[in-house]
């Protein structure tokens, strides 16, 4: 970007808001389904009434745990909730019980690796336990606004990176690092089209070489990795361009606009100023001992980097792809399920993060969905390695596969795709495609090599394509030489 | 009949002897109510009907053989509390128009004990005020004297014991406000220890403080209803886990070698001399029972007015912030904006007192403010904390006065919070530490009562209660009932 070619140092933290997927909300027992009719999950508690009180979720401290110790992080043995104070009406207490000072989960760091290869450690700075508020709806209401307080209450993970990015591209690589291993966690799905994981970030310019921090910009509520990057950029230049034309920053809140892929501050009343925290009095702080801790670190499932660093050691695999096949718990399970299959984890990695993922890309389906199961496709590619059909017959098998949902050998033997591999069959074709081209033939013998593909093409059309290319190339050398 | 000279724990004896039906007890309270309530203001909303269909359910049970001692006993409950489908007021504009969706732990315990709800009290406005003048009802007037105060916040319940047209009442204390009315009206009234008894459904002032308990005739009284409505609950985190004891059972203990402290400062100027007069009295009647008595400084508790100013504003200017006119109680008229719709529904909602607590502690949480005064005052709250602990490391209860004068006049102290407030400056250490403390009847000064405090370390109700019977069995302060309503 043309930033830092124009002597510009980027710097950017992101506030990620993780959805906890816990079954009930974090300070009731209503449910936190999404999708309800409005105000269906809302409780007493959610609605703020009077006397009502906050009872901790354990389930999601427990995720707050599992995230920790999944960045080598320090878990805080005593935590404490407080109260942050602004008036809105989709905060139903007038406050939401946050962490400030003292969150369950203080310093870790998290590995990026860039698509050139780079490799990168962000600082995490903490991680702490809130809930969220509800939902205005403006729209179809007339000159009123609604309230629906289902999401109220809901729990987030808020995690907070050092401003260690110096790009939107690393900006985009970390938070999908983050996605990938809160889904590995199985503490949040993720979805980012229902607000379920979205993030803040806070972005400032410096000329290339100076070390103190230029003033920042937060850009507000970012739900898509393409929204983050493309905000970050746009941010990033207006910045530039007002340093550049003798103005300053000005330290703001602000909304990217995606229709026209800008930013812009956010109304001063959409921005409180003075939260005035205070340590929670309705919650005694959150006492989390050994045993927890060493209970939940059992029950952690084999992370991100570490089932990558197995894939390349024990597959040979390159570190890209490994990171790719395991961006997520589902992938990497169907990869592996492949690899043991056929026998021949490289083949397998190349059909999973090509035909594979182009198909599921293509009908926007998840690893989960696939109408051509891990034992299928396993089964497919084990076809190739005994030779029965070729690479190339293999794609149309997989579309068929796909389509129809059968098996490899079934659309084999049902669309008579099995590969010509009886020599005398090849030769019969060659013959045939030698004796209906003397002019090539004569050509080819005079020493035009480069009609050998031409050849090969002709036996492959004469054979439907069925016969072995590697036998057809052999055959084909011989016979075209000569007796 | 003279049902209400009877103590609750007596009408429950006399209830389980078939002596009298809970019909009958029921209609003759709620006949006292309806002939006395209105010259003393002590009910917001009086549940006749639900006090008889509750008394016929106790009748039934009593007729099984079963329930307990307090089956078929009238109870009040202060406005403070959820009761469902009941108006739950709190004494404030603001909630005039609220009626609860739901039970507060206290009333589902006392309900589920067979108690009968005769309605429910009046009481400062958010259980702000050491008078009960700023309930948006108006005040209540103390059966004594009617041109005096009750004390406050809950001086309704109060009023209502001590005019026996409720045996027995909830309160609330956050800062004193059931054993200041309690000692302005000849009565037991029992703050035990925070978290002893679940805040749910009890509307919030200073989270940290608040703390229920009982109005009630005698240290008997209060412990049945103590022991009934205490225990932990799930529904507060606050709440400790911790058995209940059995109150009444614990009260014969004996107080011979009973270590008394007193504390030095509750004794210095601004103390009303008839009231220390008879606080003095009190403890060297003690002595004479055996007890020993030494006087103790505790250097921070002068600290504790100031402190607990800070504390309990912070905490209440947050709680009240729910009060919005989005979801219950009052709304303004034609909100022409959002600001609009917020700032006129609590303006007009919320009375002076409770504005006035709101912004100090909005004011000691802001940015710049903070350390100054919310965190100073945390670190005050935990050295009144440290000296109590010494105290407890050599005494076995403290006593003092619980108030420095008797009940005053209404009007006379309206215009001063900060008078307002040191009335308080006896009971609020308790409340920063988090202690069980009694106010008992001891004596008379200008023929209105004057109460004894007794403090004890944490989870100490079953002495303080034991200390409260032998003073009771030995004196009959706590039967004397204010003329007009024996």
């Amino acid at each position: 970007m043309s930033a830092a070619a124009n002597g510009w140092e980027t710097v950017i933290g992101l506030e990620i808001h993780a959805q906890l997927a816990t079954h009930s909300k974090i300070f009731s027992a209503s449910a936190t389904a999404y999708g309800a009719p409005p105000n269906a999950q809302a409780s007493l508690v959610d609605l703020g009434y009077p006397g009502t009180l906050p009872v901790l979720n354990r389930e999601a401290v427990r995720m707050a745990v599992k995230f920790g110790l999944a960045i080598g992080a320090s878990v805080a043995p005593r935590s404490v909730f407080a109260r942050k104070n602004y008036f809105y009406p989709d905060l139903p207490k007038g406050y939401q019980i946050s962490q400030y000072e003292l969150p369950v989960v203080a310093r870790g760091e998290v590995g990026i690796l860039l698509e050139d290869g780079t490799r990168k450690t962000v600082g995490v700075t903490r991680a702490h336990l809130e809930e969220d508020a509800g939902k205005s709806l403006h729209e179809g209401l007339g000159r009123m606004s609604g309230i629906d307080l289902n999401r109220a209450g809901t729990p987030l993970l808020e995690i907070v990176s050092e401003p260690d990015l110096r790009s939107a591209r690393e900006a985009v690589a970390y938070m999908k690092k983050i996605h990938t291993l809160v889904r590995y966690l199985e503490i949040c799905d993720g979805n980012m089209q229902e607000g379920s994981f979205r993030c803040d970030a806070n972005v400032s310019v410096r000329r290339a070489g100076v070390t103190k921090l230029g003033t920042r910009c937060e850009i507000k509520n970012l739900n898509s990795f393409r929204f983050v990057e493309r905000a970050i950029n746009h941010e990033v230049q207006r910045q530039v361009d007002l340093i550049e034309g003798g103005g300053k920053v000005v330290q703001e809140t602000r909304l990217y606009d995606p229709d026209r892929d800008e930013t812009r501050p956010m109304r001063s009343k959409e921005e409180a100023n003075d939260y005035r925290y205070f340590p929670d009095p309705d919650l005694l702080p959150l006492e989390i001992d050994a045993d927890f801790v060493a209970d939940v670190r059992a029950g952690l499932p084999e992370l991100p980097d570490a089932k990558a660093t197995r894939f390349a050691r024990e597959h040979g695999l390159s570190d890209y792809d490994a990171g790719v096949l395991t961006a997520s718990r589902e992938l990497a399970a169907y990869y592996e399920a492949v690899a043991a299959g056929a026998g021949e984890p490289k083949l397998a990695a190349n059909w999973v993060m090509g035909e594979l993922s182009g198909f599921l890309n293509r009908d926007v389906l998840e690893i989960g969905a696939s109408p051509v199961g891990a034992a299928a496709l396993a089964g497919m590619l084990k076809r190739i390695v005994d030779g029965t059909i070729s690479g190339k017959l293999a794609k149309d098998v997989f579309e068929a596969m796909w389509s129809e949902g059968k098996d490899a050998d079934a659309v084999i033997a049902e669309r008579g795709l099995r590969q010509i591999t009886d020599t005398g069959a090849i030769e019969t074709a060659i013959r045939d495609v030698m004796a209906a081209n003397p002019g090539h033939l004569a050509d080819y013998r005079a020493g035009k090599d480069k009609l050998f593909g031409f050849f090969v093409g002709q036996v492959m059309k004469a054979t439907a394509g069925k016969a072995n290319p590697a036998q057809v190339n052999e055959l084909l050398r011989k016979l075209l030489a000569g007796p | 009949m003279n049902l209400h000279r009877e103590t609750a724990a007596e009408i429950g004896r006399g209830l389980a002897a078939r002596r009298y039906s809970s019909v009958e007890v029921t209609r003759h309270f709620l006949a006292r109510i309806e002939r006395a309530n209105p010259a003393l203001n002590a009910f917001v909303t009086v549940t006749a009907e639900r006090a008889l269909a509750d008394a016929k359910r106790a009748d039934a049970r009593l007729a099984r053989g079963e329930g307990g001692p307090l089956t078929g006993v009238p109870v009040a409950h202060k406005d403070i509390f959820c009761t469902t489908g009941i108006l739950t007021s709190c004494g404030s504009r603001m909630l005039a128009n609220f009626v609860a969706p739901y039970d507060a732990t206290v009333v589902e315990r006392l309900d589920a004990a067979g108690m009968v709800l005769l309605g429910k009290t009046n009481m400062d406005e958010f259980a702000m005020g050491s008078s009960n003048e700023t309930s948006f009802y108006g005040p209540v007037k103390n059966p004594w004297d009617t041109a005096c105060v009750p004390g406050g916040s809950s001086g309704g319940s109060a009023a209502a014991v001590a005019s026996r047209i409720a045996p027995v009442a909830t309160g609330t204390d956050t800062g004193g406000s059931i054993r200041q009315p309690g000692a302005l009206t000849g009565l037991t009234g029992f703050k035990p220890t925070y978290g002893r008894v679940s805040r749910y459904g009890m509307i919030a002032f200073a989270s940290s403080l608040d703390q229920a308990g009982v109005l009630a005739q005698s240290a008997e009284d209060a412990a049945l209803v103590l022991g009934a409505m205490a225990g932990h609950d799930a529904r507060d985190s606050t709440s400790v886990a911790a058995p209940v004891p059995d109150y009444a059972a614990g009260l014969g203990k004996p107080v011979k070698g009973l270590k008394i402290g007193i504390i030095r400062e509750f004794f210095g100027a601004g103390l009303e001399a008839e009231t220390g007069a008879a606080v003095r009295a009190a403890i060297e009647a003690f002595r004479g029972e055996g007890a020993t008595v030494e006087e103790l400084s505790l250097p921070n508790l002068p600290l504790s007015v100031p402190t607990y100013y800070v504390v309990a504003p912070a905490e209440c200017s947050s709680n009240l912030s729910r009060f919005d006119g989005v979801r219950f109680g009052h709304r303004c008229k034609d909100p022409r904006d959002l600001l609009d719709l917020y700032r006129r529904s609590r303006g007009e909602g919320f009375g002076a007192e409770v504005k006035r607590r709101i912004m100090t502690g909005t004011y000691v949480l802001s940015a710049g403010y903070y350390d100054a005064y919310y965190l100073k005052a945390q670190k005050v709250r935990s050295l009144i904390n440290d000296d109590f602990r010494r105290a407890f490391a050599k005494v076995d209860v403290l006593m003092g006065p619980t108030a420095p004068t008797p009940a005053f006049a209404i009007g006379a102290k309206t215009d001063d919070p900060i008078l307002m407030y040191l009335n308080d400056i006896y009971t609020i250490g308790a409340n920063l530490a988090g202690l069980p403390a009694v106010s008992v009847p001891c004596g008379l000064a200008g023929g209105l009562p004057v109460g004894l405090q007794v403090i004890g370390p944490h989870f100490a109700e079953e002495r303080l209660l034991a200390v409260a019977h032998a003073w009771q069995r030995a004196t009959d302060w706590h039967r004397r009932m204010p003329e007009g309503y024996a």
